[in-house]
């Protein structure tokens, strides 16, 4: 049974279903997403630090993002000297392309799951971290010291925290038994005596998050007083704002995974009889997910900055240790329990 | 031809061309970024076996640890400038008899292997599966790898702290 | 099951186009008056000197090894989660050594100072 036996010859319409839908999707969260997000971040710092923010284009500066993205369209594209013109160009739609590929398993509502893979939270782990290869690159076709620099020093953040992160999905999978999104999301909440645990998890995660997607505490990378702008320096607009889709994108990804591991997905309290089971499901899963955003962000303007020593420290001799020691707790209490 | 065939040209271009460019590329860094497209076409060839397990396997540790792992190692040696090496040698000739020989024995077991089709269904390669096979039957050599990755780690630390 | 992952991979091809579709769009539209200045390496506005690709410290790849290390170890723990509960104790245990082994060379990496960075 493969592809051809199960479609015969109806493929070709099979795929242009799958491209409308991957436009479809794409449009809507990962450009309305990290858009949005861009003005939310603003608006947030704003706030938190007694002013206003972006307020004048559109109603309540709501049209800023996208006048900023539509003005970057129209900056000069300029290419360093004796920069690596094709890895230049292909490392930020590569890291774009990672956040985007995240959203694959992410159920949105009770059966709005593009696919429920059978390997959905390691499929996770799998395509972030593919955002790697492309800040390294990114950072070495610059043909600039500080951004190779600030590119090599995101990538051993980036990969030391990737296992902490992964240590949470896998507390996660031995608690219900499954790697599948979906059926995490039907197995909440979770058993009372898995609580402690689950709450480790929790806190590991979204630390561990924070440091994937290069956010402050630990965006040191691309610290703009030590590094300009990291590996971001040499890259002019479009570039850049690929870039900045993805790292927002992979913000919003990682907030979206937190609500369907940790926050109960699409499941809420109370439903409101006339959005029927799947309009309900979207807007608990959009409230609780733009909820974590928020703390993220708070998060973000709130501390100040790790060192990388710190910062690669906190890693690996307190998360993942800590990290392992929760998991066997965790299995041991599932084994006993059973 | 069925969309399964399609795809599978599709990923062995893409394997075999990508490995071309890895080989062939006078540039190292460009070499090594070519492995991802090598070992995503990998990835998709393990889809056409329904071993989504693995799939998701190598790119997790292939194209996310591994090429990372490689570019690291180039960029830390001169390679870092992206050198067009030629390597010249009197060992061309030999080289090119072993390979030689190794395309005619290639050949050879090509064309006298009896092919058939899949002897029957294949066998789930699920999560659930493999974990099952490596927890019962084969438990010890799941025990030995993690001597063998203990290993490593620590000839790794010996090595390079001797560089400092 | 081969179908999911061709959504992955038609899902890969659309955002990769997505994603370049902007850059065409500049290219198209944005203006180009290069000079030479303007290609210049920024180095807060000195005129850059060395090589940009000096040579980097192993520490880098101390931590990269590390990682690739304990993301092999990560993944059997994988499969393991999804049949605990139906293996039991046994596999508890198994998995017990195994993460302890790697406990005692992450242990060992601390106390070589491989974990530090500068």
């Amino acid at each position: 049974m493969g592809l051809g036996g199960f479609l015969g010859s109806v493929w070709q319409v099979e795929l242009v279903r799958m491209v409308v839908l991957a436009a479809v999707v794409f449009t809507f969260l990962a450009v309305g997403g990290p858009l949005f997000l861009v003005l939310a971040e603003r608006k947030i710092s704003a706030w938190i630090q007694a002013r206003v923010g972006p307020k004048h284009v559109g109603p309540h500066g709501l049209l800023q993002t996208v006048a900023d993205t539509l003005k970057l369209l129209y900056k000069e594209n300029i290419v360093p000297h004796r920069a690596d013109v094709v890895l230049f160009s292909v490392a930020p739609v590569l890291v774009a392309v990672a956040a985007l590929l995240d959203w694959v398993v992410i159920p949105f509502a009770p059966g709005w799951v593009v696919r429920d893979l059978n390997v959905g939270i390691l499929y996770f782990a799998a395509v972030s971290s593919l955002t790697v290869i492309g800040i390294v690159t990114g950072g070495w076709a610059s043909n600039n010291k500080y951004s190779l620099l600030g590119g090599l020093r995101s990538a051993a953040q980036m990969v030391s925290y990737e296992l902490p992160l992964a240590f949470s999905l896998l507390l996660v999978a031995t608690v219900t038994g499954t790697l599948s999104t979906v059926r995490i999301v039907e197995a909440q909440p979770y058993p009372a005596y898995l609580y402690p645990s689950v709450g480790v998890a929790a806190v590991v995660f979204l630390v561990a998050a924070t440091a994937e997607t290069n956010r402050i505490p630990f965006d040191l990378p691309e610290a703009e007083a030590e590094l300009v702008a990291g590996y971001f320096s040499e890259y002019t607009p479009m570039r850049f704002a690929l870039f900045q889709l993805g790292e927002y994108g992979s913000l919003l990804a990682s907030s979206a995974l937190f609500t369907t591991l940790f926050l109960g997905g699409w499941k809420g309290p109370f439903s409101l009889p006339w959005l029927g089971p799947v309009g309900n499901g979207l807007v608990w899963f959009l409230l609780k997910t733009y909820a974590v955003v928020f703390f993220l962000m708070w998060v973000r303007w709130t501390y100040p900055r790790f060192r990388i020593d710190q910062l690669l420290g906190l890693s690996w001799k307190v998360l993942l240790p800590v990290s392992m020691v929760n998991l066997l707790v965790a299995g041991g209490l599932v084994v006993i329990v059973r | 031809m069925n969309a399964e065939a399609l795809a599978f040209y599709a990923l062995a271009a893409m394997v075999l061309v990508g490995g071309a460019l890895v080989v062939y590329s006078r540039n190292l860094v460009h070499a090594a970024v070519s492995l991802v497209p090598t070992l995503l076409g990998v990835a998709g060839l393990y889809v056409l076996l329904h071993a989504e397990f693995v799939t998701a396997i190598q790119i997790l540790i292939y194209v996310g640890a591994i090429t990372v792992l490689i570019l690291f190692v180039i960029l830390l040696t001169e390679g870092a400038t992206g050198l067009r090496v030629r390597q010249r040698n009197e060992q061309v000739p030999l080289a090119l008899g072993v390979c030689g020989a190794l395309v005619v024995l290639l050949w050879v077991v090509l064309l006298r292997v009896p092919w058939g089709p899949a002897a029957g269904p294949l066998p789930p390669y699920n999560p659930g599966a493999v974990g099952r096979s490596f927890l019962m039957p084969y438990v010890l050599a799941f025990e030995v790898t993690s001597l063998v990755i203990l290993a490593s780690l620590v000839g790794a630390i010996v090595i390079a702290r001797r560089e400092e | 099951m081969p179908l999911d992952w061709a959504y992955v991979a038609v899902f890969a091809l659309v955002g990769a186009g997505m994603a370049a579709l902007p850059l065409g769009l500049v290219w198209l539209l944005a203006p180009r008056s290069q000079y030479p200045q303007k290609r210049i390496a920024y180095e807060s506005g000195i005129i850059p000197f060395g090589e940009a690709w000096s040579q980097f410290h192993v520490r880098y790849y101390l931590f990269g090894l590390a990682f690739l290390l304990f993301d092999i170890e990560v993944i059997y723990i994988y499969p393991w989660a999804v049949v605990l509960r139906e293996l039991g104790g046994f596999a508890f245990v198994e998995m017990l050594i195994f993460l302890g082994v790697l406990g005692v060379g992450l242990a060992y990496a601390w106390k070589k100072g491989a974990l530090e960075w500068a």
